[in-house]
């Protein structure tokens, strides 16, 4: 605060206070939505506080999915675990790929180490948005359709984690590798015992970058899971909401829709400081 | 830069680039060498044979009143949300930058939204405009505005445009904060002595310092409109109505996927690779010159 003025400071305020308004709008809805009957829905005007079914829709939609007649039938607990094993195995996967490949980078001298660099680095140009029927084409031909591994695998490699573990790993002071030389450690031991527990917070923080990352996903399993018992929660909701002139059951697809965000929304609440770190550092 | 102290050998680090390498190859490398030769050929309606056809596809796309339409529908849809999200995620940061009292909760209450899916956050938007059941075009309706984003294609595209900047603010957000908490508080105490306003002190001296940040937020919101909002255009108008919200990525996939014109899809894939090429390098080259925070 610069200078004392009280009217201005009042105003910051406000103008924060409008916008988490805003933010908060649809969402507010939503959850209203997701605790009132169908008839409250389609009957205006729409109401503003939330309804006493809360609980029963809630429990609707996890174990038995829509109603008779509306949209597709599958019990929404089913879609959580599915998006949750393919949001940690891209992120685990992730992770894992991309300090193995960092560390082969930074820490060894072999030929074509440059060409393989490079080789990882145009993988940047490449979003699966652009290369989405001919990844299909090839996903199908390995059997990989309506499977985790289709899933997880073409989503995996990652040239951004590999570049922040890079530009953390050239952080390190030599000494350590010297050190760990002079005792005779072996390039895997080092790995294992120096550098994966210095990279913790790196590791943190590209945790909830990836996670959300992972879970979000939307084009692709909708390409790849045509047995609604493998459909991911983010796209099996647009598959509850039937095109034409047919109504959705709505208090079932709000309710899908805020368990569909609540897992990520509570990995960046609660770990907001990596959140922040992987973020900002991620693009750099 | 090189680190002076290394292993040595050559086996092991093959052997551990090698996870990232073949995955690379089977899912990036091959399917975009599929594209461009895929680009080549003109597949017979039956799908039994091709024929190669040079640079065909690509002549007939340039001539395409449809496929030029969506080059401008998407470069006016990612200039909207990137300026909008960019705009108010730079109020907002300014607003919070003045506060030294509860900022750490207005930062929690402003982020959350990066984590909701674009297709979530779409139908979430289109929940509240539905010309039967939404609770905005319902108020529209009783002040006397008749809203159906199903039929006009300005609304169409303004709800994309809002659902698509509403989940990008957190984003921008945080980088403008973090640009503006790195900018010394002594040159901003010394313009304030000097009598200049809060506005003067942004136009001449905030500004001019966050600008490497906001160049660089706005090729990467930019990537983020062209590429990552597939979820929100297709839950709320499917590309409609008559294409007024097919971008380039929706085309690649409605033409492979729904219209089965590979060739032709092929071919704009190749485009936008080279879309994103040039987008990166422009990325790239820039990260030289970033501020450090």
């Amino acid at each position: 605060m610069i200078e004392r003025n009280k009217k201005g400071y009042f105003m910051s305020h406000l103008g924060l206070i409008i916008g988490i308004v805003f933010i908060f709008f649809p969402v507010w809805l939503t959850f209203v939505a997701s605790t009132v009957t169908q008839e409250d829905i389609i009957q205006p005007p729409f109401p503003l506080l939330p309804g006493p079914h809360f609980f029963e829709n809630y429990s609707y939609a996890l174990f038995e999915g829509t109603p008779e007649g509306y949209g597709k039938n599958i019990p929404v607990i089913k879609l959580l675990i599915n998006s949750a094993i393919m949001a940690l195995g891209i992120t685990i996967g992730k992770i894992i790929i991309s300090l193995l490949s960092a560390f082969a980078i930074v820490y060894f001298r072999f030929p074509g180490r440059k060409f393989f660099f490079w080789l990882i680095f145009i993988t940047l140009m490449l979003p699966v948005e652009v290369r989405i029927v001919p990844t299909y084409e090839i996903a199908a031909k390995l059997n990989l359709l309506n499977s985790y591994a289709g899933l997880i695998f073409p989503l995996i490699a990652s040239a951004t984690a590999t570049f922040l573990f890079r530009q953390f790993f050239m952080t390190i002071p030599n000494e350590m590798v010297e050190a760990a030389r002079m005792d005779g450690a072996k390039p895997m031991k080092f790995f294992i015992d120096i550098l994966i527990p210095i990279s913790r917070t790196n590791i943190a923080a590209l945790f909830v970058i990836l996670f959300i990352y992972g879970w979000n996903q939307y084009l692709w399993p909708l390409l790849m899971t045509t047995d609604p018992n493998m459909n991911t929660i983010v796209m099996g909701i647009n598959q509850m909401i039937p095109g034409g002139d047919d109504f959705g059951h709505w208090p079932t697809i709000m309710a899908t829709s805020i368990l569909a965000m609540l897992p990520p929304v509570l990995i960046i609440i609660t770990m907001q400081r990596f959140f922040v770190k992987g973020l900002l550092e991620s693009e750099k | 830069m090189e680190k002076k102290v290394f292993f040595r050998g050559w086996f092991l680090p093959i052997l551990l680039l090698s996870p990232q390498l073949i995955i690379s190859i089977i899912f990036f490398f091959y399917p975009a060498g599929q594209a461009i030769s895929n680009s080549l050929y003109l597949p017979d309606p039956f799908g039994l044979s091709s024929e190669f056809v040079g640079l065909e596809n690509f002549l007939f796309l340039f001539n395409d009143s449809y496929y030029l339409s969506s080059f401008v529908t998407t470069i006016f849809f990612s200039t909207s949300v990137s300026v909008l999200s960019m705009g108010l995620g730079l109020y907002f940061a300014l607003l919070a930058d003045r506060i030294f009292k509860g900022a750490g909760v207005y930062k929690t209450l402003l982020i959350w939204p990066y984590a909701v899916a674009p297709a979530v956050a779409g139908v979430l938007w289109m929940f509240l405009f539905s010309s039967r059941i939404g609770v905005v075009s319902w108020y529209l309706g009783l002040l006397g505005y008749d809203w159906n984003h199903a039929l006009n294609s300005e609304e169409a595209m303004g709800l994309v445009v809002l659902a698509s900047t509403w989940g990008r603010i957190s984003y921008n957000f945080l980088f403008f904060l973090a640009g503006l908490q790195a900018i010394p508080k002594s040159i901003i105490e010394a313009a304030a002595i000097d009598g200049a306003s809060f506005w003067k002190r942004f136009r001449t001296i905030v500004f001019p310092l966050l600008s490497p940040i906001t160049f660089f937020l706005l090729v990467v919101n930019i990537v983020y409109a062209f590429f990552e909002t597939f979820g929100v255009i297709h839950t709320i108008t499917s590309g409609g109505p008559e294409q007024s919200t097919t971008t380039l990525v929706y085309k690649v996939y409605s033409d492979g996927f729904v219209g089965q014109d590979l060739g032709s899809s092929a071919a704009q894939s190749v485009i936008l690779l080279v879309v994103v090429g040039l987008l990166t390098i422009i990325q790239f080259k820039y990260i030289e010159r970033k501020v450090h925070y």
